[in-house]
């Protein structure tokens, strides 16, 4: 640019000023928002199958009532020992499993009194009309925290690395096809081994 | 000051700010792209509570939101202070969930109809009847996928 002989030039010394005043009105007033939660899946809309028969052992049942104290398996518990109680039902491995298969890898006492295979086992939740929102999704929490702790298990010995992040990684839309494609059958295998299966009957009315 | 004049007896030369107003544009657009805007103004007390196994949620435009908890300060005189669902920016009754989902899984392309997820902001003061009553309109209108929206925190303070 070719520099006119005596005109004066421009004070620029405040562009900084407005510059950082820009950047603290968008930093005082952005959210960066990253909604994250409990992914859960409702059963369908079908009348139930019938004879179905579930033996009562393979079913851990937890519930919840209005002063969100807990219930499992016919006994008071504290939510803080919930998920003890989960992860030793979910690997008891006591019996045979879908295919008549036993549980090589699970490490619990094989106690005949409890599940069968983590296959067949179930969780039911039930709750109150009454329970509280929180208590619902620290209970749910915690049940996931087994599942996850058990998953998170078998996959670090089978691939070296916890199943929640192959799967954060599985779910992240950043992650390319490739990877996903090589992720799929491990979280697969993972799921097999230890379904979650957690069935969530209808509240009790009263 | 004077220290500093004393290196140059001349005229210092302006140094150049013609580049500033890069800078300014460059943080603007930062921020432009970055900011979420709010879609629908809160008219329900949201508490979310806290979890620890949590997943993200995916891309925003697969989901659908459902709002549910007691009317905030200023509503409460007109709409009582049971909880109430509050679907886009109106109060809504059970029986209008299931609508509602399916007008906003109409308005989605064709392609992500189907991998949608309804994702429930619920208050942490709500009982669970009414979350229940909501489920059970999510099945009906097959709406299976759902994340109940929580903070990341420890669940052990929900119960205190």
């Amino acid at each position: 640019m070719a520099r006119r002989g005596g005109a004066p030039e421009v004070n620029a010394g405040s562009m900084a000023d407005i510059a950082f005043l820009l950047l603290i009105f968008f930093l005082v007033t952005t959210t960066i928002e990253t909604d994250s939660g409990l992914d859960r899946k409702l059963p369908p809309d079908e009348p139930p199958q019938d004879n179905v028969i579930i033996k009562q052992k393979n079913i851990f049942t937890v519930e919840v009532n209005k002063n969100n104290q807990l219930l499992v398996e016919e006994e008071l518990l504290e939510l803080k020992d919930l998920r003890a109680a989960a992860v030793k039902f979910l690997d008891n491995g006591g019996g045979e499993g879908e295919k008549g298969e036993r549980c090589d890898y699970c490490q619990g006492d094989r106690d005949p009194a409890s599940s069968d295979h983590p296959n067949k086992a179930i969780i039911s939740l039930r709750n109150d009309r009454q329970t509280k929102y929180s208590t619902y999704i620290a209970v749910q929490n915690e049940l996931v925290a087994a599942y996850n702790e058990l998953r998170n298990r078998e996959s670090e010995r089978l691939y070296g690395r916890p199943f929640t992040t192959m799967e954060a990684e599985y779910l992240d839309p950043k992650t390319s096809d490739a990877v996903k494609d090589e992720l799929k059958p491990k979280i697969e295998r993972i799921q097999e081994m230890y379904p979650q299966k957690l069935s969530e009957a209808e509240p009790k009315t009263n | 000051m004077s220290r500093f004049k004393k290196k140059k007896s001349g005229e210092v030369p302006a140094v150049s700010t013609a580049s500033l107003p890069d800078i300014v544009f460059m943080l603007l657009f930062f921020f432009m792209t970055v900011t979420v805007m709010k879609d629908s103004s809160l008219m329900v007390q949201n508490e979310l509570p806290y979890a620890d196994q949590i997943q993200k949620l995916d891309k925003k435009d697969r989901v659908i939101y459902i709002y549910a908890g007691k009317p905030s300060q200023r509503y409460q005189d007109t709409y009582g202070t049971s909880a109430k669902i509050q679907l886009n920016d109106k109060f809504a009754d059970v029986s209008d969930v299931a609508a509602y989902i399916l007008a906003e899984r109409a308005k989605k392309r064709e392609e992500l109809q189907n991998v949608l997820t309804t994702a429930l902001k619920v208050d942490q003061e709500t009982n669970m009847g009414l979350i229940s009553d909501i489920k059970q309109e999510l099945r009906k209108v097959n709406a299976l996928k759902i994340n109940y929206t929580t903070r990341s925190g420890d669940a052990f303070r929900n119960m205190q």
